[in-house]
């Protein structure tokens, strides 16, 4: 359980500071897939950045299992909008790295990343640099290494924003396949749509910056989802046509 | 595609069938141009020969014949691999020396941001002071033998290798920082796996020029004042107004110089081998 209470973040960039968190009561339940969708530039990223521990609250703060999260949360897997791999460590070196922080042989986490490689359709670059693969393929090995060390929490910063459509639908399934063995909490920051419904149990749409809650959806589709076709639905088209209503209020004031 | 790809391919073509015409020096094999360099050496050495005796005194600047004849009897006695190891030791103990020191104190203050603001006048006044200043001091501490010119070469490095160090520790990541300790990484794990690793082109840098500048320390140390080396040797000559003995050892230095940056490359082609330095 995440509990976001009374948050607000304040940043003092030079003389001005910039306020991009504005009150934000938010719980997300445990094993849930909670979408947040808003305008760029918004403050998403700091909310991600706030339930990690790796930014303060200006005011009010965030509760993670009931304790008040005060350092870096180390229950939670934290996958940025940067890929954030080791230049100098091969593909799958980096997939492996939580393994070889927890003291794991060489050989065994070197199997286990060149597994879950092979499931994020990487395989044939496991020895490769990430500066010799492409955006989409760094994305990839980053998601590779958080689904593969299986923290409690996943916080995805558009994880597959880089991707074309087709692969983005394989990661979409990969991604409730594996949450369906093991039912993590995921947090996801999206600007699509389509993939905020199809994941998610709750979108929740946020404002321009500051960063306010104005809509929260729940998506009642049934479980499991395929990922190909629960977008014909009635249903999902009537919770699509309620989010982008709202949506459109804040893409339209963006656009002025 | 395979129209903009025909056009730009011959265009391509057109300049490669130009290029011979238009720069065909520049273009030269290596071989070749080797066989020039060589010219080119002989030429001088030539030039050098000439000028000796005719148009400028040979005791001011001697002549290859001799000074060749010098650099062999210096070489059958052994006289001169004496003082070559007195002045290569001290190179090299300054480098290792000043390097250790540098890295490890510009990693420690690279973290320790409180320690680093605190130190920093001092150390860009000590940085500041020319290291050469400081070479009687080290005469009147370690007396005449290798140790003063080890401590000024290694002074030298350290400030060189210090502030390469520090600003690459500086240059880190944050986000790679805090990725692994989210992963659950310790302090030790940061500094393994992230700090260090990825400072290692700055490191490096600052270890690659800083090998000349071990060797400059150690030779103004020797010049300054002792009884073995390169350095000794070079200012024993030109007292003995000895110009063929002064250009003898000018050679020698300069050939330790060439021996040691050929290594220095050596170790950077491995080094970017391994992906332990980028290019």
């Amino acid at each position: 359980m995440i509990e976001l209470r009374a948050l607000h973040k304040t940043f003092e960039k030079g003389s001005e500071p910039v306020e991009a968190v504005r009150d934000i009561d938010l719980a997300i339940e445990q094993g849930s897939i909670v979408s947040l969708i808003g305008p760029s530039g918004c403050g998403k990223s700091t909310l991600l950045h706030m339930i990690a521990g790796l930014y303060e609250p200006t005011q009010g703060m965030v509760v993670y299992n009931g304790k008040p999260v005060v350092s870096v949360n180390t229950a939670v897997g934290y996958m940025t909008q940067k890929d954030n791999l080791f230049p100098w460590r091969t593909v799958q070196d980096n997939v492996a790295l939580p393994f070889e922080l927890a003291g794991q042989p060489r050989e065994e986490r070197r199997r286990s990343a060149r597994e879950i490689l092979k499931r994020v359709g990487l395989t044939g670059f496991e020895t490769r640099y990430p500066s010799e693969l492409s955006g989409g393929m760094r994305k990839r090995a980053s998601l590779a290494r958080m689904l593969l060390y299986r923290p409690e929490t996943f916080l995805l910063d558009e994880p597959f924003a880089a991707l074309d459509a087709q692969l983005k639908l394989a990661m979409h399934d990969l991604l409730l396949r594996l949450w369906a063995a093991d039912r993590q909490t995921i947090l996801l920051v999206t600007h699509d749509l389509v993939e905020a419904i199809t994941l998610s149990d709750r979108v929740i749409v946020l404002t321009q910056r500051p960063a306010r809650v104005v809509l929260d959806q729940p998506v009642d589709l049934p479980r499991p989802r395929d990922v190909l076709t629960v977008r014909f639905t009635e249903r999902f088209k009537e919770i699509y046509d309620s989010l982008w209503e709202r949506l459109r209020l804040e893409y339209e004031e963006e656009r002025l | 595609m395979s129209s903009t790809g025909g056009l730009a391919s011959s265009a391509a073509r057109i300049e490669i069938a130009q290029r011979p015409r238009n720069r065909p020096y520049a273009e030269m094999s290596s071989g070749r141009m080797l066989l020039c360099q060589t010219g080119v050496g002989i030429a001088i050495l030539a030039a050098w020969q000439l000028v000796s005796g005719r148009l400028l005194d040979n005791f001011f600047i001697s002549n290859p014949v001799d000074v060749g004849l010098r650099l062999w009897a210096w070489s059958v006695s052994g006289y001169i691999f004496v003082h070559l190891w007195v002045t290569f030791y001290e190179t090299m103990a300054g480098f290792v020396f000043g390097s250790l020191i540098g890295v490890l104190l510009g990693i420690w203050l690279g973290v320790a941001v409180f320690t680093s603001r605190l130190l920093n006048p001092f150390l860009f006044g000590f940085y500041a002071l020319p290291k050469i200043a400081l070479a009687p001091l080290f005469v009147l501490w370690f007396g005449l033998g290798m140790e003063s010119k080890i401590a000024l070469s290694t002074i030298i490095v350290f400030f060189l290798v210090f502030f390469n160090t520090y600003a690459g520790v500086r240059e880190v990541d944050v986000d790679l920082i805090n990725s692994v300790r989210l992963m659950k990484g310790t302090r030790l794990h940061l500094l393994r796996l992230v700090i260090v690793p990825s400072s290692m082109g700055w490191i490096f840098a600052g270890l690659k020029i800083s090998v000349p500048y071990a060797l400059i320390g150690a030779i103004v140390g020797e010049l300054i004042a002792s009884n073995r080396g390169l350095g000794f040797l070079v200012q024993f000559a030109g007292a003995e107004f000895d110009t063929t003995g002064v250009f003898a050892v000018l050679i020698v230095i300069g050939l330790l110089a060439i021996g040691l940056n050929f290594v220095v490359d050596i170790t950077q082609r491995r080094l970017e081998r391994w992906k332990i330095v980028s290019h």
